[in-house]
């Protein structure tokens, strides 16, 4: 029996982010008052809960990778893959709705913030583990080394993505000054935008967990007929 | 300990009685600087700076992907089951730190003869330069070690290698443009104990990991 009950729960909330995303009022001090937001800061509910969903898949992916080197099963492998392939899909949607987004607000697609470095970073370090993974035919090394690179880039890149923030300013919120954080700027957020936006990345966690799951099972099914 | 300085000592015989290697590199600076000489003249010290550490992510790659490269299969295994992983993956990072810090010094002493001197305080940019020599080569030591599993050569190290090298490099530049002025970074050494924190996060990671690598 599969447990299909989060999946019901993930498209509930995703329904009611869109809903309430496009319709609730925002806070007029920080959409209309002092800032040049209007009614582009709705993104919000959808921009930042798809780099929510890409943290979060890629650390089940380093979940697995060491799952790998503890005990060498190829299941943990694939695993390890389609999550990193799933977290890198939802991270090029997170640099693109972030791209348009910051060309009518910031003026400029790309102006070298440091969050966008380190989202093209991101990409840049899984596209070098797909890359690395296909030059091996090999199973059992490719599984080994693939898993042994994802597990030394994740651990360089979570303390870049908290060092970089603070090193330059950056047009993100809570970026103002030298004070740059590596998180949200709390004070910028108002209860019933948070009453949106937590649900928002709970239920893209959520979908991006079930299109991994989806591809996982196909993956296994290929796996079985190859081995069959 | 005594298996580290062994394994050392070991690469360091490969180097004086190859040295076509060591000079081969020594060649690669030298011709690489040359040519940035004649494309650029002698840049304003933002250009400097940002020339002078780019060179030195392209001679790291290459003085540091030999070392893993340059032994065969079963030698390997058999230093594996003498000295064990861990002694000989901090040997590899030490004699490959060595190297590097020898390379920056001497493309350092290239970039001021060829490309003009802006340095304020050459003596701290010494030390920048030793310490970023450091953390270059132990992100590539490890890499090379991952590049040379794959049977891929210094091309997979630098896909594999500059996107994680970003953050050292991004600290080392904000490090050494303070020798190029009399001016006071803020938190300078917060920023040097970053760098070493860096290091540190990476040494552990791969002396952890190396293991699984060479695991067969």
């Amino acid at each position: 029996m599969r447990q299909y009950w989060w999946k019901i729960l993930s498209i509930v909330l995703l329904i009611y982010t869109f809903i309430a995303g496009l319709l609730i009022p925002l806070p007029y001090e920080t959409a209309y008052a002092s800032s040049n937001l209007y009614e582009s800061m709705r993104n919000f509910f959808f921009h930042v809960p798809m780099w929510f969903s890409q943290l979060a898949l890629i650390t089940v992916s380093l979940f697995y990778s060491i799952k790998y080197l503890r005990n060498p099963n190829p299941t943990y492998d694939i695993y390890a893959t389609e999550f990193a392939r799933t977290g890198t899909v939802l991270g090029v949607l997170g640099l693109i709705t972030g791209a348009i987004w910051a060309q009518y607000t910031w003026g400029a697609a790309w102006s070298n913030d440091p969050k966008q470095i380190g989202a093209a970073i991101a990409l840049l370090i899984y596209v070098a583990y797909f890359v690395l993974r296909n030059s091996m035919p090999d199973m059992d090394k490719r599984g080994r080394v693939a898993a042994v690179y994802n597990i030394f880039a994740y651990f360089i890149y979570i303390p870049m993505i908290l060092i970089l923030p603070r090193l330059t300013e950056s047009l993100h919120p809570g970026g103002k000054g030298s004070e740059g954080n590596p998180g949200l700027g709390g004070s910028s957020l108002d209860a019933t935008m948070r009453l949106v936006f937590w649900p928002g990345v709970l239920g893209w966690i959520l979908l991006s967990t079930w299109i991994s799951t989806l591809r996982l099972r196909v993956r296994l099914l290929e796996e079985k007929k190859h081995s069959a | 300990m005594n298996h580290i300085l062994t394994l050392i000592k070991k690469d360091l015989l490969l180097e004086v009685r190859q040295q076509y290697t060591f000079y081969g590199i020594l060649l690669y600076v030298a011709s690489t600087i040359f040519v940035l000489y004649l494309a650029m003249g002698q840049p304003e010290e933002k250009v400097w700076n940002g020339l002078f550490w780019m060179i030195q992510l392209f001679i790291c790659v290459n003085a540091v992907a030999k070392s893993f490269l340059q032994e065969s299969q079963g030698r390997m295994l058999y230093f594996y089951t003498v000295a064990g992983a861990r002694d000989f993956m901090l040997s590899k990072l030490l004699f490959n730190a060595g190297l590097m810090v020898l390379m920056s010094i001497v493309s350092l002493l290239l970039f001021q003869l060829l490309m003009g001197n802006p340095l304020q305080n050459p003596f701290r940019f010494i030390g920048f330069v030793c310490l970023g020599g450091c953390s270059l080569s132990l992100v590539f030591t490890f890499l090379a070690a991952i590049a040379a599993r794959a049977r891929q050569g210094a091309a997979l190290m630098a896909i594999l290698g500059f996107p994680l090298i970003i953050p050292q490099v991004l600290l080392l530049m904000r490090m050494s443009n303070t020798a190029f002025a009399d001016v006071i970074q803020a938190g300078l050494w917060q920023i040097i104990f970053l760098l070493i924190g860096l290091d540190v996060l990476v040494i552990a990671l791969a002396i952890i990991l190396f293991p699984f690598l060479w695991k067969d």
